[in-house]
């Protein structure tokens, strides 16, 4: 037969998913977030999600280039990268630091090493903690919401101020200081609920992150509705911890990681210096992912001497 | 074991699986009786185990049913000639897994004169049974092709109690089983109960995917007749997943209970029957002619008149895909079996074997294949094992060739179902992977034994 056939290894048959479809989704979950970031904090929250969006893109596609691979931007996880540093910014915070933390997403903690999938933490968590530490001012001046001037009115996050500040529905609709996408309660818990609806996540991991930070929130005595609601703590339980890469990929690996996060965050609020705990708590728990899925690694099936109907 | 066996209302619970398209597009459609092919070419490999030894030679006359192939060997299951006629040649011919084996090419006289050895045989006891088996040449009709006499020979210290139909067929567009639960009720039955009886068996299970509405119905008269006094075989509507038909799974699914690894049904008291072998082993108490026909579903897009075709053992793919009104549009890729587990082929040049239960050809459209990208640890491969394993930490230890994390992470469970594959958004060819890592672990053992006998 002079016409080739194609000769592969079974199965013959691929799901319609891709990387590129999951990236959508996460972009699609992020827009009630940025459009409530933009509705409080005026059109320089939507340039900031644009330069960030744009550098990590930028940062991507010359990276690749340089270390002649072929280039991925067209998988979009650099878009979610830049999106989620954006909304993990606070609005007054200089363009050019913003373009600083793309460069280290990008460039020194996903491609380094080796590109999408093989970053051990979480690129965005990780470029705002090095900002967070570089310039500790720009980083912790927060705007409150709907204001004129970005640069004049400093405001405190619920988190800082006074307890009783601001109310549950205050907290739920968001409008008040801090960073761009982490106000408002309603948005970034839609884009969780799209995100399992979709399957793209599963529950797993922001359940019991939420979970676990309320429970120890009233061991150590504070309000546990308030301390949920409250800083980066829902868009870090829905959209970093649960990042691909850097989460197990076991069903107990992802329980004991998401334990973890929920009670370092708790206890980094209430015991250490900074203000909020959310972003080093994932990171030091995207640290023992590795070891965590050693030791959660599932039964394969039949791997135990069963005989019989046992319970 | 205990005393009282029950029948589960639902399925128990198993783990994984993924939701395949169904594309049962011939389900509704009738077999047709293909007619005698000019030549048939016979593997002498059709089953699992020892290949079989040719025992005619060229030039000589052999019948319908008669014995061509056959070995001493107990895992062999003998291999009969599908048409009257003049033995052609006796040489190599290329399997689908590309692998050369012995053949046995018979031109037909077209008379389809019956052997004249062939008689019903005479089944009183269990013995008699695996004797009939035997000679019936029944391997595992489901695709795997294990002789059947060496399953039902249970041996002595197993406790088996259940018998289970698999009617699941979960792989894509093959509706062969389903075609035949329709169209061969009585020798279903008539099998079921009489395997029931000589096995002495309390209960039998029929695993049957909810996709089938009018099998059910079939199955379940069938279960509900008053041949079955007390209520012990019954049907169990199964929901049309992927792989439920793989035997570890049904076996889980039907009585809960879990086939240690590296055993047998056996080990977990049951035993797996596919439904056409069950129909098959009716005809022949009735008929006593030998396995030497298959109902073989034909389609995929490029296929002109999709269809179930019933043919001689050893008909060429090329004669079937002609009979079926040829292409339709360019093949480009054609696969002997499913899509989940079939075997991709170069060319129709193939011969049908008594396992084979499918031919689908793809168009472009279908076929291309998508290029993998670098996995992004998801897990969805995790999520959709059946035998629960973690496809990516096996193909990790794949990659860097270290057979000792392969094993720690039990690649030897994998029943290449193809489920992490089909579920991977990245693409990654993670099947292909992982029987590579075991073919390393086959080399990597013969080597540790080569040296140990070369000291």
């Amino acid at each position: 037969m002079e016409n080739k056939m194609y000769v592969s290894s079974s199965p013959h048959f691929r799901s319609n998913n891709s990387t590129r479809k999951i990236m959508l989704d996460v972009i699609i979950a992020l827009i009630p977030a940025s459009v409530v970031s933009v509705v409080f904090f005026g059109y320089r929250a939507l340039m900031l999600i644009g330069v960030c969006i744009a550098s990590c893109v930028l940062c991507e596609y010359i990276s690749r280039k340089v270390m002649k691979r072929d280039t991925t931007i067209g998988d979009f996880s650099a878009v979610v990268t830049g999106l989620l540093l954006a909304l993990n910014l606070p609005v007054a915070v200089n363009p050019l630091i913003a373009v600083f933390g793309s460069i280290v997403a990008i460039v020194v903690v996903k491609q380094m090493f080796g590109g999408i999938g093989m970053n051990f933490v979480n690129p965005a968590l990780a470029a705002r903690i090095v900002l967070l530490v570089s310039f500790p001012n720009a980083m912790m001046t927060w705007t409150d919401a709907f204001s004129k001037d970005v640069d004049a009115v400093a405001s405190a996050t619920p988190l800082v101020a006074e307890s009783g500040a601001y109310s549950y529905v205050d907290l739920l609709l968001g409008a008040h200081g801090g960073s761009l996408g982490e106000t408002c309660a309603i948005a970034l818990i839609l884009g969780g609920i799209y995100l399992n609806i979709r399957k793209v996540i599963s529950p797993i991991i922001p359940c019991v992150y939420i979970a676990s930070a309320g429970i120890m929130a009233l061991i150590v005595g504070q309000d546990a509705l308030y301390q949920i609601l409250s800083g980066g703590l829902l868009l870090g339980a829905i959209f970093m911890a649960t990042d691909y890469t850097t989460c197990p990929i076991t069903k107990w690996g992802k329980v004991i990681y998401a334990v973890g996060c929920g009670v370092l965050t708790i206890l980094l609020r209430t015991y250490s210096n900074m203000p909020e705990g959310v972003s080093f708590s994932i990171i030091l728990m995207n640290i023992l992912v590795p070891l965590i899925e050693n030791i959660t690694t599932p039964k394969a099936f039949g791997k135990v001497k069963a005989k019989g109907d046992k319970k | 074991m205990e005393s009282k066996l029950t029948f589960p209302k639902k399925p128990y619970r198993t783990h994984g699986g993924v939701h395949v398209p169904h594309r049962k597009n011939t389900a509704q459609k009738q077999s047709v009786e293909m007619p005698v092919p000019s030549t048939v070419t016979i593997t002498m490999s059709q089953h699992i185990g020892a290949p079989c030894k040719p025992v005619v030679k060229v030039g000589d006359q052999v019948a319908v049913g008669q014995v061509i192939g056959d070995n001493e060997a107990y895992v062999c299951a003998p291999i009969h000639s599908s048409v009257s006629g003049t033995v052609k040649k006796i040489d190599k011919v290329v399997a689908p897994d590309g692998s050369k084996i012995d053949a046995i090419t018979i031109e037909s006289d077209g008379e389809m004169r019956l052997y004249e050895g062939i008689r019903p045989p005479v089944i009183n006891n269990l013995s008699d049974l695996l004797k009939a088996t035997r000679e019936s040449g029944l391997v595992g009709l489901g695709g795997a092709g294990f002789p059947a006499h060496v399953k039902l020979n249970i041996p002595q210290d197993k406790d088996v109690d259940t018998l289970i139909i698999n009617v699941a067929e979960c792989e894509p567009y093959i509706t062969a089983d389903h075609r035949e639960v329709l169209e061969n009720s009585w020798a279903i039955m008539s099998g079921v109960y009489a395997l029931k009886e000589i096995l002495g068996l309390k209960r039998v299970i029929i695993g049957v995917e909810n996709n089938k509405p009018d099998a059910i119905k079939v199955l379940k008269a069938i279960a509900d007749n008053e041949v079955d006094k007390y209520d012990e075989v019954r049907i169990l509507p199964l929901k049309a997943s992927y792989p439920f038909g793989a035997e570890k799974v049904l076996i889980k699914a039907c009585t809960n209970r879990v086939v240690p690894m590296g055993k047998l049904p056996s080990d977990a008291g049951c035993i797996v029957m596919n439904v056409a072998s069950i129909a098959f082993l009716a005809e022949y108490m009735k008929t006593g002619i030998p396995l030497i026909k298959k109902r073989i579903t034909v389609d995929g897009d490029a296929i002109k008149n999709p269809q179930n075709v019933i043919v001689p053992v050893g008909t060429s793919v090329k004669d079937i895909i002609e009979f079926c009104g040829g292409y339709k549009e360019e093949p480009k890729k054609l696969i002997m079996g499913g899509p989940m587990m079939g075997a991709s082929v170069s060319d129709d040049s193939l011969f049908i074997a008594k396992q084979n239960n499918a031919i689908l050809a793809f168009t472009e459209k279908e076929a291309r294949l998508q290029e993998p990208s670098a996995c992004i640890r998801c897990g969805k491969c995790v999520d959709a094992c059946p035998m629960c394993l973690v496809p990516t930490a096996i193909c990790k230890a794949v990659d860097s060739r270290d057979t000792k994390a392969m094993l720690d992470s039990d690649i030897m469970n994998c029943m290449e179902c193809g489920c992490c594959a089909f579920a991977c958004p990245a693409k990654r060819h993670l099947v292909n992977n992982i029987r590579l890592g075991k073919q390393l672990i086959n080399n990597e053992k013969k080597r540790q034994i080569s040296l140990k006998e070369g000291k």
